[in-house]
């Protein structure tokens, strides 16, 4: 139950960014949700899209440097204190998590999405499972 | 077995070239004073004539010719014979401020392919290899000088000369070359197209290259020889004195031997000029003692390295100098400490990354600043921004610890460093002094 995320190596410094969404654009890639961290000289831009396989390939093609990694997607109930049930359970489970960032859903509007990366994936999912949180993977991402 | 192109002048006893060289400076010298004014001159305000020059001991006596003393008798100032008697000329890139012009008789372009020759074989390479020469043919003495060489090994050769890196490729794999001359940053730039094309070096016959022209670490070396799956030999030489093959690597890969038939080596004190014993570091001055249409006499060459006459395992008995430790022309003071590039990308190097970098120094605040650009690749990028600073940092400290100041290491996109098809531009000095 888990989703495949693309990092991409961006400097940071004026059109980086944009020349990534234009090789994204001119590729057809539907990104389905982002996040970017950064020091001052480069960021990591992270990214989820449909086809990753597809997305990976276009990338090195275009000489980004990148890497594809699994990271969980969180169907979290759209209300006040959502995110926090979900990181109590976590948290009750000790489990740590390295960067988190939100994804807006799809047409799915009773829920929001949270992208979690988790040193231990198996247990994040087994631990969310048991409190009736459900992960979605690659292909429910495609039919949203 | 060790292969030789003038066994007898290269295995020569020490008596034997000590006798060549002194009574080879000996008739040099009178040349020089008959035929060049500039130098004439120069012997004058010394009180230095012909008649004191007796041999190699006496060398010392000679003043001494700089890059500048070029400059200013630029163009036929130096020039030992009518323009009626030279047949070409060369010329620096010109990248350090004026070009020189250097001037070549058909004797003196002979001895200079021997020479380039002698590189060659020390290389391996015979009547049966295929040599591509991809150095710039041209002003450049690169390609003219490893062609002729080659030629008179008899190697079917492939004058390329440089760029056009897909056609270097298929000429590689398609003709079968197996031995490659060109500048180190060429050779490694066309290991990693090779790469990218997906090439194994076990798919290209190619055994040896001749790489000269730059200052390159043994770090790089081993880069070299891995991707390329070759033996990488150094060549050494300047326009001034011929071009390359005033000095060449043998099998032992430690050290060039130079060809002392022709040149006379000393180590100075940059400082006071004094002549330095054997083993110590200092400027390397070289003397010509056969060349008729450009003869230079104690020139400067600004780099910084050691002789040594150790018994060398190939047999060969000239001296052999150490790779250049950098050029008091290339060497860098930051916040007043002497820097080598070359020292900078030993650290790149033992660290994994690329040999591709650029030094970018600044002055912020009355402070130099000294950032390192390095190239990102696939193998050192990660999702995880921890591990890529911690890398980052291990950098800074080897770079700290290497040169004695503290260096910021800034990771760019790959191929935002240029890379050159001839001398790479290592250096960008931003300061206002």
């Amino acid at each position: 139950m888990s989703l495949k995320q693309i990092s991409v190596f961006v400097e940071n410094k004026p059109g980086k960014m944009q020349h990534l969404t234009q090789v994204l654009a001119d590729h057809n890639v539907d990104m389905r949700a982002l996040s970017l961290a950064e020091t001052s000289d480069f960021g990591i831009v992270r990214i989820i899209v449909d086809d990753v396989y597809a997305a990976s390939t276009m990338l090195k093609d275009e000489g980004f440097i990148h890497s594809v990694n699994k990271v969980l997607v969180v169907a979290i109930p759209d209300e006040p204190g959502g995110l926090n049930t979900v990181l109590a359970i976590l948290s009750e489970a000790q489990i740590n998590v390295e960067y988190m960032y939100a994804f807006m859903g799809g047409r799915n509007v009773s829920h929001a999405y949270m992208i979690f990366r988790v040193e231990d994936r198996k247990a994040a999912v087994a631990a969310l499972g048991q409190k009736g949180i459900r992960c979605i993977d690659q292909d429910e991402l495609a039919q949203m | 077995m060790e292969r030789y192109f003038q066994p007898e002048i290269e295995c020569a006893s020490q008596e034997q070239i000590k006798a060549w060289q002194d009574e080879r400076l000996v008739k040099q010298v009178k040349h020089v004073w008959e035929n060049v004014p500039y130098y004439r001159k120069k012997m004058e305000e010394k009180g230095v004539t012909p008649d004191d020059i007796k041999g190699r001991d006496d060398l010392h006596k000679l003043p001494f010719l700089s890059k500048d003393d070029l400059r200013m008798a630029y163009p036929y100032g130096l020039r030992g014979v009518p323009a009626k008697d030279c047949v070409r000329i060369h010329s620096t890139s010109g990248t350090t401020g004026k070009r020189v012009v250097a001037f070549y008789t058909q004797h003196d372009i002979d001895l200079w392919e021997d020479c380039c020759a002698r590189a060659l074989t020390a290389a391996g390479a015979t009547s049966e290899d295929v040599c591509q020469v991809a150095y710039g043919y041209g002003l450049f003495t690169g390609g003219a000088g490893l062609n002729g060489g080659s030629h008179k090994v008899g190697c079917l050769t492939i004058p390329i000369s440089s760029g056009n890196t897909e056609r270097q490729i298929m000429f590689l794999q398609d003709l079968q070359a197996t031995v490659l001359c060109c500048t180190p940053s060429y050779a490694a730039y066309l290991g990693e197209s090779m790469k990218e094309m997906g090439l194994t070096p076990d798919q290209i016959p190619l055994k040896a290259g001749i790489f000269g022209a730059e200052a390159w670490s043994e770090e790089m070396r081993q880069d070299i020889q891995n991707t390329l799956g070759i033996k990488a030999y150094d060549i050494y030489g300047l326009t001034e004195l011929s071009g390359p093959g005033v000095a060449f690597e043998c099998s032992a890969q430690n050290g060039m031997h130079i060809n002392e038939d022709h040149f006379i080596a000393e180590i100075i004190d940059p400082s006071t000029g004094e002549v330095l014993p054997e083993g110590s570091k200092g400027e390397l001055v070289f003397t010509s003692i056969t060349k008729e249409a450009f003869p230079l006499l104690r020139y400067r060459t600004r780099d910084i390295c050691m002789l040594t006459r150790e018994k060398c395992s190939c047999g060969r008995t000239h001296v052999k100098m150490a790779k250049p430790m950098g050029r008091s022309d290339d060497m860098l003071i930051i916040r007043g400490v002497n820097v080598f590039p070359s020292q900078i990308e030993a650290v790149l190097l033992n660290a994994g990354y690329p040999a591709n970098y650029q030094i970018i120094i600044d002055r912020v605040r009355n402070t130099d600043t000294l950032d390192v650009q390095v190239e990102m690749t696939p193998e050192m990028f990660t999702d995880n921004m921890g591990e890529i600073k911690k890398r980052q940092s291990e950098l800074e400290s080897g770079l700290r610890n290497m040169l004695g100041i503290s260096a910021k290491v800034v990771l760019v996109a790959p191929k935002t460093i240029v890379r050159s098809e001839g001398k790479a531009i290592r250096v960008i000095d931003k300061r206002k002094i």
